[in-house]
């Protein structure tokens, strides 16, 4: 294996720096995608609205949220290209072991999905002048269409990683064949993976009009527009987040069924258990075996894992057991305060912005007194929530699938590219992080800029034929 | 015919429409700072591709989609032989890409001029890069048995590849300068013109130059005729594509230049065939159709989704380039973009 030694301070390897590499850009990719999957929906749904009732107020918020949706849109492309590249670049050994079946998927998204989406947005953005209106609110359903199609591959491609099925060992050629791709798209995992995605993208677009409608209503700015996008964000974030719940207690059963290290890991539970308890928080040691002081919820792990109050679940010394028989001496156990910690603020931070939505319905209710002061900087400062609790949630997803890079087929170390050197990798490390972060900032002013400006004014006076409509 | 065949076709077809498509916007981007004199002048220029660089870029996504799909032995090493070459794309193509839609969103100099330059040199860097990586995979790279790379990003700097990179780089250029000819009107077409007829001049001479090497170097002797007609094609297609600019006819201009990169790529890919990325260590290492492919079922399912797919991906993007087919000129650029 290929080091780089950075003198006195740390020695890294090409394995962990490609895992740094893979870790880092895939969460700033996803910091991008949640809030295009949810917010093109709530756009297509306001222009829906504008074109059914011809209100102006359902255009003004179109084009507002639809700024914020393109603004964020750009970087979410931009930086998937990344992700596409990176398994060739970083990965190569994991691409030959199961390119036949995982590329499938990804072809698919590329033909299926990516030119759905490109294709349309341009007509979307640039064809306000230039198709009849009814087309033109095609032109965004057709985006959001492809939007979660892509989601929806790139999810049974994930799948197969979590939950390989569909396949056959092909020992001459050393590498996994597809046998059965209905088998991979509709796998378990992505099947359950998809609603919980979907429905947490939504909670996050909706948590953002929740803030940016916040921040204008506690101005007194836009008072009737502003008001009726809180309405839809905060309708919007508690169906989602119920959604969010209902969609994650079935992907908690097929984490079970085909994982069930990724629970005992999740719970820091170590012997196998029937009615077990559920741990709010825990102090004890690091790993999880010692424990000093915890508050605990009765039956919950074994109601999750089974949908009964006494199930049995698995401990992780068994199934560690159990793994050393079927694979082989070794360490088959995730980082467990990773996976523990993660598991628990995903679910906390998802569950109080869900909170948060419902007191702000009972204040704007018909009878209502009106919003208490408190509750605009408290929404805008909640906006992050959703979207933080699905980066902790895509960590615990990947982390709890570990040493594995597909489970039970091949180990992470081994799918590394074998020709790649760490100074390489470092140095297309040190480049994507310098430019992600300089367009982190960039982008996080542009998008504030655009926020602070407020809905656009829709002026009567008839538009200049001689300009474009909308031009870069 | 064996599927593996009709998928190196494919893949051939996707990087030749890729090239095609963001060919044109490469020399847009290349362009920016040769053809304007103003503000409003790069605007009209970025704005003659705005609608449908995104859709053209996807092309590339695809195309690494289908390689990995169908072959994941030649996805995979070439995508980590290449691997500084591919970073540096990557980060040409993030910067072009997010300066198209940001460079509009600030007011001062300063940030739209960072911006221009995000964008030439994102445009720049890409269309050479291209040639670079192609005419290395015609040639061939040191693979060893493992068929794992293991030369570094010099060993891809050599007379052949960079006399590659050149040859796509101008033509890139050209081609771009041409559809400002079918997307501009008055003083920009007529510079757009002026400069076409120069870089179009001196790629003619590197592109004969790269091909006729091509031609000796790299085609067999079942390969050659079939290279021989595509080459010749590509010289004489380029040829007319400047003499019918000279003579202000932007619409053939353009249809023949499309030609040429369609032949001159081609003719890429039969020298290729039916390896898929020769090793110069020793011929037994290297990929083929054969040993790069992916399974029979595989190839089967995704045939399917190709056949079904294609056609309609062709069709509405038809559609988009018909519904922005119109030039654009100065006084149509409004005062603020989106």
């Amino acid at each position: 294996m290929d080091t780089v030694l950075i003198p006195g301070l740390i020695e890294l390897d090409a394995l962990s720096l490609a895992r740094w590499q893979f870790g880092l850009t895939t969460i700033y990719h996803f910091l991008f995608v949640p809030l295009t999957i949810g917010m093109v929906l709530l756009v297509a749904g306001f222009q829906t609205a504008w074109v059914v009732t011809n209100k102006a107020k359902y255009l003004q918020l179109t084009k507002f949220f639809g700024k914020i949706f393109l603004i964020n849109f750009a970087m979410g492309v931009v930086t998937g290209i990344v992700q596409e590249f990176q398994f060739g670049m970083n990965w190569s050994d994991y691409s030959r072991f199961v390119g036949d079946v995982f590329g499938a998927p990804l072809a698919m998204e590329g033909l299926l999905a990516f030119f759905f989406e490109a294709t349309f947005i341009g007509l979307w953005i640039f064809g306000w002048d230039k198709l009849p209106k009814k087309l033109h609110l095609a032109t965004i359903w057709m985006t959001a269409l492809g939007v979660q199609l892509s989601a929806y591959f790139i999810l049974a491609a994930n799948g197969f990683m979590q939950n390989p099925v569909g396949f056959a060992i092909n020992e001459e050629r050393g590498r996994a064949e597809l046998t059965d791709i209905g088998a991979v798209l509709t796998n378990t995992v992505a099947v359950n993976q998809f609603p919980h995605t979907i429905f947490a993208s939504l909670m996050f677009a909706a948590a953002v009009i929740i803030a940016v409608t916040a921040y204008h209503l506690k101005r007194n700015q836009q008072i009737e527009i502003m008001r009726t996008g809180m309405r839809v964000g905060l309708w919007t974030a508690l169906f989602s987040g119920a959604g969010t719940v209902i969609s994650g207690d079935s992907l908690g059963i097929a984490m079970v069924n085909t994982q069930p290290m990724k629970m005992a890991a999740a719970e820091a539970l170590y012997d196998t258990t029937t009615e077990a308890s559920f741990s709010i928080f825990t102090i004890g040691s690091l790993d999880g075996t010692q424990e000093l002081f915890s508050v605990r919820i009765p039956y919950l792990l074994s109601f999750l894992s089974t949908h009964t109050l006494d199930g049995e679940v698995e401990g992780i010394n068994d199934l560690q057991a159990q793994y050393e028989l079927l694979y082989g001496a070794g360490d088959y156990t995730p980082v467990i305060w990773l996976t523990y910690w993660s598991f628990r603020l995903m679910i906390g931070f998802g569950m109080l912005s869900t909170l948060l939505a419902a007191i702000g319905l009972w204040y704007t209710r018909k009878r209502s007194a009106g919003i208490p002061k408190w509750f605009y900087p408290t929404a805008i400062w909640a906006a992050p929530l959703p979207l933080i609790a699905m980066s902790i949630g895509w960590i615990f997803t990947e982390m709890g699938r570990q040493p594995w890079v597909v489970f039970g087929l091949m180990r992470t170390e081994d799918g590394v590219s074998p020709g790649v050197t760490g100074l390489e990798i470092l140095i297309s490390l040190i480049g994507f992080t310098v430019i992600y972060g300089v367009l982190a900032v960039v982008e996080f002013k542009i998008l504030l800029k655009a926020i602070k400006a407020g809905a656009p004014e829709e002026d009567d006076s008839k538009p200049d034929d001689q300009k474009l409509a909308v031009a870069y | 015919m064996e599927l593996n065949v009709i998928w190196f076709g494919i893949v051939a077809f996707f990087f030749v429409g890729y090239f095609v498509l963001d060919g044109f916007d490469f020399g847009v981007g290349m362009s920016l700072p040769f053809l304007s004199k103003d503000d409003k002048d790069r605007r009209v220029l970025i704005n003659t591709i705005g609608p449908v660089w995104d859709l053209n870029e996807t092309w590339v996504i695809v195309a690494g989609a289908a390689l990995f799909a169908s072959f994941p032995e030649w996805y995979a090493s070439l995508f980590s032989g290449f691997y500084l070459a591919l970073f540096l794309l990557l980060l040409s193509l993030i910067a072009r890409g997010v300066a198209f839609e940001y460079r509009g969103k600030g007011e001062t100099e300063k940030w739209k001029s960072t911006f221009d330059w995000m964008i030439v040199i994102g445009s720049f860097t890409p269309a050479l890069l291209w040639g670079v990586a192609f005419a290395n995979i015609v040639q061939g790279v040191p693979l060893n048995e493992d068929h794992v790379f293991v030369g570094n990003l010099f060993t891809l700097l050599n007379p052949y590849g960079l006399l590659g990179g050149l040859v796509t780089l101008g033509l890139f250029w050209t081609h771009g300068l041409i559809f400002i000819t079918l997307k501009t009107d008055d003083e920009m077409k007529f510079r757009a013109r002026m400069l076409a007829t120069k870089v179009g001049v001196v790629t003619t001479v590197l592109a004969a130059a790269f091909l006729i090497w091509t031609l000796f170097a790299h085609h067999t002797d079942g390969t050659f005729l079939l290279g021989l007609i595509l080459s010749t094609v590509a010289a004489l297609t380029l040829v007319a594509a400047l003499a019918a600019n000279w003579f202000k006819r932007e619409g053939i201009a353009f249809a023949l230049i499309v030609g040429t990169i369609i032949s001159a790529v081609s003719s890429l890919f039969v020298a290729l065939f039916p390896n898929v990325l020769p090793s110069t260590i020793d011929p037994a290492f290297g990929l083929t159709i054969e040993n790069a492919s992916s399974s029979e079922y595989t190839l089967q399912v995704m045939t399917w989704v190709a056949v079904i797919m294609v056609p309609l991906v062709i069709a509405y993007q038809s559609w988009t380039y018909w519904v922005f087919r119109k030039r654009i000129r100065r006084e149509q650029i409004p005062e603020h973009s989106h």
